[in-house]
């Protein structure tokens, strides 16, 4: 996972906020997802406002001792191509 | 869905995801839009009771609203069915008009319509996923179900779509006592034409009720089937229908759980959103899109979030001695619509219970209930016919509703 790059929703992906998180539908590979975190919700979508990846998992108030698992999500969701470095 | 559930897993979580299903969602992940009830198939299991089209239908402007209606709750994409869907003379128009408007469209058809040239329209659109129903993997299984015909035809549309570059067409099977034995044999007939196999359970609903006896596989049937989906059930879509199975051993991969009026629904050719697909029956009616639209909020809006009895269903259930069972985690009571339409009671075992309590629950069980909603062509209903022309009516639907049936809706 590229921290230093700028990252997006992918184009064809719709996210739909949940009491538990949020889904989120490929409508190419017609994959859904869960996110049962809200911080990875928040993380997603401010993705605009932050010029790369590590200041937008910091902005959401995750310091450097606690990024791994979320680093690791986010890697889960730029494999099946959820979101993507732009 | 059952293989797309992706479930990344960073903590904090916020607890089991089937815990929040089971309260339901604000709007469905998908759901099942039957667009008519016009059928030119009269399979003697339909769980629609189709044939003849109903002079209420939907018109094109309703549907396109119901689409518009869609896109705002972000339901992200239906299963259209029927009925045979693609009858109707505007088909393709509402197609086009949901994939443009953010709704993804995956629908069931016999095949009537698939000719040369749809399969290479559907080919060349990116949002549009086909699925061809087949219940036997020979004509002669097939057709004892669907009718004559019916297996070539089915054949001629996959045909059609993999000559015209379609990619991964599904092929549906109902499984029944006759075709169980199949299951490898659709396998290949799938991997023949580039497609995807879903096999899903049989239902006892709308005549399936009256073929369920002679049709639904024997209990030593249900462990066949759940050997091959464990040792298969990879790139095997199942609609996550066989969760009473579970009880055989490790719960099998998907939503363990009744969506009914929780993640899923049924909206009908009429307008009535009905709790599941399984579920035509006033019992489980919610409401009327066009009749229920009200406060600035569509009907489909206002009958997910408000009716009475979807509240019901996202209410904890009681499941009886279910409940005692070890293997209530997995299979949580089985089918719903399986035990209504048995004459169980809602917190009975499933009728195909593994563990053999449906059929002690079965030998003691109430009177059956029948569905008003019937549009089968004839009273021969375990008969099925030729496929026959369909001749749609051409004048608008009769009104349902003086007032803008749309209002609130732009």
């Amino acid at each position: 996972m590229d921290l230093d790059a700028r990252w997006a929703l992918h184009p064809q992906v719709a996210l739909r906020p949940e009491s538990f998180g949020a889904l989120l539908y490929h409508f190419g590979t017609r994959k859904l997802s869960f996110l049962k975190n809200r911080t990875i919700v928040a993380i997603i979508e401010s993705f605009p406002q932050h010029p790369d990846m590590r200041s937008a998992i910091s902005a959401a108030g995750i310091d450097q001792s606690a990024r791994a698992p979320y680093v690791r999500a986010l890697a889960t969701l730029a494999d099946s191509k959820m979101i993507t470095k732009l | 869905m059952t293989s797309m559930l992706e479930r990344p897993a960073p903590p904090p979580a916020v607890g089991k995801l089937v815990d929040q299903f089971e309260l339901g969602l604000d709007a469905p992940i998908c759901l099942t839009w039957e667009l008519t009830y016009a059928c030119n198939l009269s399979c003697v299991h339909c769980l629609s009771s189709s044939g003849r089209r109903d002079p209420r239908e939907l018109s094109t402007e309703q549907c396109k609203s119901i689409i518009d209606e869609l896109q705002k709750m972000q339901v992200f994409y239906v299963n259209i069915g029927g009925g045979e869907p693609t009858v109707r003379s505007d088909f393709w128009e509402l197609v086009d008009y949901a994939t443009a408007h953010q709704v993804g469209v995956k629908f069931s058809t016999n095949g009537v319509k698939i000719d040369k040239d749809v399969a290479a329209r559907l080919a060349a659109s990116d949002y549009v996923d086909v699925q061809i129903s087949i219940d036997g993997a020979t004509a002669e299984v097939n057709d004892a179900v669907r009718g004559p015909g019916s297996f070539d035809m089915a054949c001629r549309a996959l045909e059609n779509l993999r000559e015209a570059g379609f990619e991964d067409a599904k092929i549906s099977v109902v499984v029944t006592r006759h075709n169980v034995s199949q299951l490898d044999d659709f396998k290949a007939l799938a991997d023949k034409y580039g497609a995807t196999l879903r096999i899903t359970r049989l239902r006892p609903s709308g005549r399936g009720a009256d073929v369920w006896d002679d049709l639904h596989p024997t209990a030593g049937q249900q462990r066949e089937l759940y050997n091959w989906l464990v040792a298969n059930g990879e790139g095997v879509l199942t609609g996550d229908s066989f969760f009473h199975l579970s009880a055989f051993g490790d719960a099998l991969p998907g939503l363990n759980l009744c969506g009914a009026g929780r993640v899923v629904c049924l909206i009908d050719p009429i307008g009535d959103v009905y709790a599941c697909p399984f579920a035509i029956h006033e019992q489980f009616l919610a409401g009327n899109i066009v009749r229920d639209a009200k406060d600035g909020m569509g009907g489909f809006q206002s009958v997910w979030q408000t009716s009475e009895l979807f509240q019901e269903l996202r209410s904890p259930q009681t499941s009886g001695a279910c409940t005692k069972c070890s293997f209530f985690d997995s299979c949580r009571g089985g089918c719903m619509a399986a035990k209504f339409f048995t004459g169980l009671p809602m917190d009975g075992p499933d009728p195909e219970c593994v563990i053999g309590n449906g059929e002690l629950a079965l030998a003691a069980a109430g009177e059956i209930p029948k569905s008003s909603v019937d549009h089968s062509r004839s009273g021969e209903r375990k008969t099925p016919r030729k496929s026959v022309p369909l001749t749609l009516m051409m004048r608008p639907p009769a009104k349902i509703c003086d007032e803008n049936p749309l209002a609130g809706m732009e």
